[in-house]
């Protein structure tokens, strides 16, 4: 097949979109290594790792990180249990109600997220709770149980009802028909779920604003420090969550890629079986 | 009812409505209503609660309209509130449409035409500025279009004169369409995988151009896609709190600043409850609109 | 040990539609009974609720004298083959077969052991660790019954479990069922619309159809003393003649037809009234005169099957009556436009009630 000119063109398009993507992340990553007093790739000043030690040392910094290690394990326990027992309650609705539902558990997605801290802060405030890490768990929590319980339904679409029923057939409690077979089948969604609830409420910015009180996240003490001014401590923090996020990112893939293989193999075995059996051999 | 239980049995169907219910309600729409209800009353202090004073009212949205505070705008005399809602609805639709001229050729290419081995490697590529926060992806900005940042830099070494990047609304439209741009790219992408490449053959086959073709086969199946990502970004440019901040200048306002000096200068946490529920407003007739134009339901949009 | 069940007057509702009418049938400890039925005539859901996976809205279900109202699908003794087998695909062959004891807390090297000994008995000896996703549909089919095997049921179910395989494996499948049935001495209740297979294997049948049981009775009486025209249009081939039925009382009954009087034989609980069809089985129509019945054919059709030839005539009205013997040497074949006769015996007649 000739390679057109626009072929070229598209390849060219995409790579410029992808460098497009990439090269601001190159660029505050960089900067993270200048000794320059304004984070910067150029003038590249000299090569240095104490913007880290430094980073290191910020005792407003680390409070802020540990606070938002706090949030993240926080919107993890709660939202991957809701999201899954949301989605199962979904699964098993049916017509008018299942549309109904669906749009009340979807709504915290394309709701701004400005809107969800305000309502968070009011509300809970109002029950006297205070504002803070605890106060944003649950506002975030909102919004990314709805996530989770997109991936999880769409997971236990290509769940075959017939198992649960052989479970209980042959003796199952529905606990262990939980346990045992539907769990199983759903953990690649729920693992996916918890990366994804940890890495979204890592970077929690609107939420957090509104219900943190007094207490700092990341994002918001990176925010506060671009008012009063910038080192390139920050870039050091964001060296690392970029290399936190590729590893989630590698991770994930790497597993689909075993998983893809696998699945391959066996299906050839299985084709091969039955080849076997049709030429009558009819062997084990 | 009956048959759900009878799947898991009480225990197990009690806990998974409980966990449910408790989302729905105390988490999502108790606090919505607490917050709309409370829009429709006015800031008090303490001891006037529940007095005479305390009635449903318009005045928290009203206000915005407070004549006392307006400036010309488009020849007329319009109150600045409203004038930074209606600049930030604009520019948000802006940064859509600028979001989907760029991602679709680059949603279409590597659904149609890239080669399958090449497309997880590009696809971790795509995603990992998307596991990066928003705040780094603002950030990054903010440094490269810093007066003293890279690029001015970069002109400056050339010869060429530094230029102000973070004025007016530039920087901020930059750095939305950087940051949303991811949201546009992978719902496109998710419909035109789905796409058949004979309906693409059967066209040109039929004598249609590059352009018929794309308008008249593909667009419509990319459907759900392209109103997914319209909604996304729209949603997300509107209520973006970060990057009218980090990349925005002194002569450009965003909405969301509006709710915010309410709820933080002013302590007037009902006239915030208002903005932000006209903020929501907006985003819920920008949905509705895109699902009568695009005729997509619910369910096309959410990934 | 293994248990009867009792079906006693049962019922089941859809909200208004009725799955199942009035159905009742003891079924021996030990046998093999199939339900025999088009689709939706109602006999999956009788299976479902033997195996307790719906409640019956009228009458009762009873194993081995135990009735089973409220009694959920764990705790029935019976265990259901289901149609798309239902393996567990995230485990092995022996995890799977296991499955049942490691609910009941058995230990696993105790389940590895039982497991490894019922895929000796289904001739399986060792497939204990490979995954189900590489097997072909007759290995798993084995499996599915030696996952149900192990959890000692007193009745076992079987949904359709043989659709699913081409011809020649479901043939091998029908008698390794029917053996893996006669060692185990386990309760057997089949459910499939394949009369070949209902026939072939069971000690007797149920014929369903719209949810109500049509007639029980062994193999043999199904097919030579249908009770309806259902179970008889169901159940083998037959060529079919409109008309009405005279002399009901009289010992030599009459259908007029088209073509004429029939001697024939009535059906049970017919009626001058009752609207009714005369069934005839091919094997009973001979080319020739010399029967009690002779009716003039001009020949519409002769197949040739290989051990089996069917020769379709049409009579003066237009019906169609069909013939069929098996091959010898030196066959002479009549040709297609030859006017012939068909004959018959007045038993082979059968005047049924049109169900």
């Amino acid at each position: 097949m000739k390679r057109s000119y626009s072929h070229y063109l598209m390849v060219g398009y995409v790579a410029l979109f992808i460098g497009f993507l990439l090269l601001p992340l190159l660029i505050v990553g960089g900067a993270a290594f200048n000794d320059t007093r304004f984070p910067s790739v150029w003038p590249w000043k000299a090569s240095t790792l104490h913007w880290f030690t430094q980073m290191a040392e910020n005792r407003q910094l680390l409070v802020a990180v540990w606070n938002t290690l706090m949030l993240a394990v926080g919107v993890t326990l709660l939202s991957v249990p809701i999201g899954t027992a949301a989605a199962i309650v979904l699964n098993n609705t049916k017509g008018k109600s299942r549309a109904l539902l669906y749009a009340l558990m979807t709504a915290p997605i394309l709701t701004p997220a400005a809107v969800v801290g305000i309502s968070t802060l009011i509300f809970w405030r109002g029950v006297n709770v205070p504002a803070g890490i605890f106060m944003t768990t649950l506002g975030v929590s909102s919004i990314i149980s709805a996530f989770v319980m997109l991936l999880v339904l769409a997971r236990l679409q290509s769940f075959d009802r017939a198992l649960e029923d052989a479970a209980l057939d042959l003796g199952a409690t529905n606990w262990q028909v939980l346990t045992m077979v539907m769990l199983p089948h759903l953990r690649p969604a729920i693992a996916v779920g918890a990366m994804i609830a940890f890495l979204q409420a890592l970077e929690a910015f609107n939420v957090p604003l509104f219900a943190r009180g007094n207490a700092e996240t990341v994002t918001i003490y990176i925010a506060s420090q671009v008012r009063i001014g910038v080192t390139p401590q920050i870039n050091a923090l964001a060296v690392i969550m970029i290399l936190i996020a590729v590893a989630g990112g590698v991770t994930y893939e790497i597993g689909r890629r075993r998983e893809h293989k696998r699945r391959l193999k066996l299906e050839g075995l299985a084709q091969a079986a039955e080849q076997a059996e049709e030429r009558g051999e009819l062997i084990y | 009812m009956s048959d759900f239980v009878r799947r898991y049995g009480w225990g197990l169907s009690a806990i998974l409505v409980t966990l449910t219910a408790f989302w729905l309600l105390a988490l999502v729409w108790v606090p919505y209503s607490v917050m709309i209800e409370k829009s429709f009353r006015l800031y008090l202090p303490v001891s006037e609660i529940g007095g005479p004073s305390d009635r449903y009212t318009l005045a928290n949205y009203l206000s915005l309209f407070d004549m006392s505070a307006s400036s010309e705008f488009l020849g007329l005399m319009v109150p600045i509130a409203v004038q930074v809602f209606l600049i930030t609805v604009f520019y948000s639709c802006g940064v859509t449409i600028i979001c989907f001229a760029l991602a679709y050729p680059a949603a279409y290419f590597l659904a149609k035409k890239a080669a399958p081995a090449q497309i997880p490697t590009l696809f971790l590529m795509l995603a990992i500025p998307l596991f990066v926060s928003e705040m780094l992806r603002t950030f990054a900005w903010f440094i490269i279009l810093a007066y003293q940042g890279p690029l001015n830099a970069l002109l400056d070494a050339v010869g060429l004169s530094k230029v102000r990047w973070l004025s007016g609304y530039n920087g901020i439209i930059i750095g939305m369409v950087y940051t949303y741009i991811l949201f546009m790219f992978f719902p496109i992408y998710n419909s035109l995988t789905a796409l058949d490449n004979n309906q693409i053959e059967a066209a040109k086959d039929l004598g249609a151009r590059s352009w018929q073709v794309h308008l008249n086969v593909i667009m419509p199946h990319a459907k759900p896609g392209i109103s997914s990502g319209a909604t996304m970004v729209f949603m997300f440019a509107v209520g973006s709190v970060l990057v009218p901040t980090l990349l925005g200048s002194p002569n450009s306002r965003w909405f969301t600043e509006i709710i915010i000096r309410s709820m933080f200068e002013g302590q007037d946490w009902n006239s915030a409850a208002a903005y932000a529920f006209l903020l929501l407003l907006v985003c819920l007739l920008f949905v509705s609109l895109v699902m009568k134009l695009f005729r997509v339901n619910l369910a096309d949009i959410t990934r | 040990m293994s248990e009867g069940v009792e079906i006693s007057r049962v019922s089941v509702d859809f909200g208004r539609f009725r799955a199942v009418d009035n159905v009742s049938v003891d079924i021996r400890p030990g046998e093999f009974f199939s339900f025999l039925g088009p689709s939706g005539c109602g006999k999956t859901t009788i299976l479902r609720a033997i195996s307790g996976f719906l409640e019956p809205t009228e009458g009762s279900i009873s194993i081995g004298g135990r009735p089973m109202r409220g009694i959920g699908p764990n705790k029935r003794p019976t265990a259901l083959i289901f149609q798309n087998l239902a393996l567990f695909p995230l485990m092995n062959v022996w995890e799977n077969i296991s499955f049942g004891l490691k609910v009941r807390g058995i230990d696993k090297a105790e389940r590895r052991r039982r497991a490894e000994d019922l895929l000796r008995i289904v001739d399986l000896p060792d497939a204990a660790d490979k995954m189900i996703a590489q097997l072909s549909g007759g290995q798993k089919q084995r499996i599915a019954i030696a996952r149900a095997l192990a959890v000692e049921p007193k009745v076992m179910l079987l949904d359709e479990p043989l659709s699913a395989l081409d011809l020649k494996l479901r043939q091998h499948m029908r008698s390794e069922l029917r053996a893996i049935q006669e060692r185990t001495k386990v309760t057997f209740i089949y459910i499939t619309h394949d009369q070949n297979e209902a026939l072939a294997m069971s000690d007797r049948v149920g014929v369903m159809s719209k949810g109500r049981l049509q007639q029980v009775d062994t193999p043999e009486r199904i097919y030579n003393d249908p009770v309806n025209g259902f179970v008889a249009s169901f159940v083998g081939e037959n060529s079919i003649l409109e008309g009405r039925i005279q002399q009901l009382d009289r010992s030599q009954p009459c259908f007029v037809t088209a073509d004429g009087a029939i001697a024939c034989v009535a059906g049970p609980d017919l009626t001058n009234a009752a609207r009714t069809k005369v069934y005839i089985r091919p094997e009973t129509i001979k080319i020739g005169d010399e029967q009690t019945n002779t009716l003039p054919v001009v020949v519409n059709s002769v197949i040739f099957e290989g051990n089996v030839v069917s020769v379709i005539g049409r009579t003066e009205s237009g019906a169609h009556l069909t013939s069929q013997f098996t091959n010898r040497p030196g066959l002479m074949l009549p040709s297609v436009g030859e006017k012939i006769k068909f004959t018959f015996a007045a038993d082979a007649a059968k005047v049924l009630k049109v169900e």
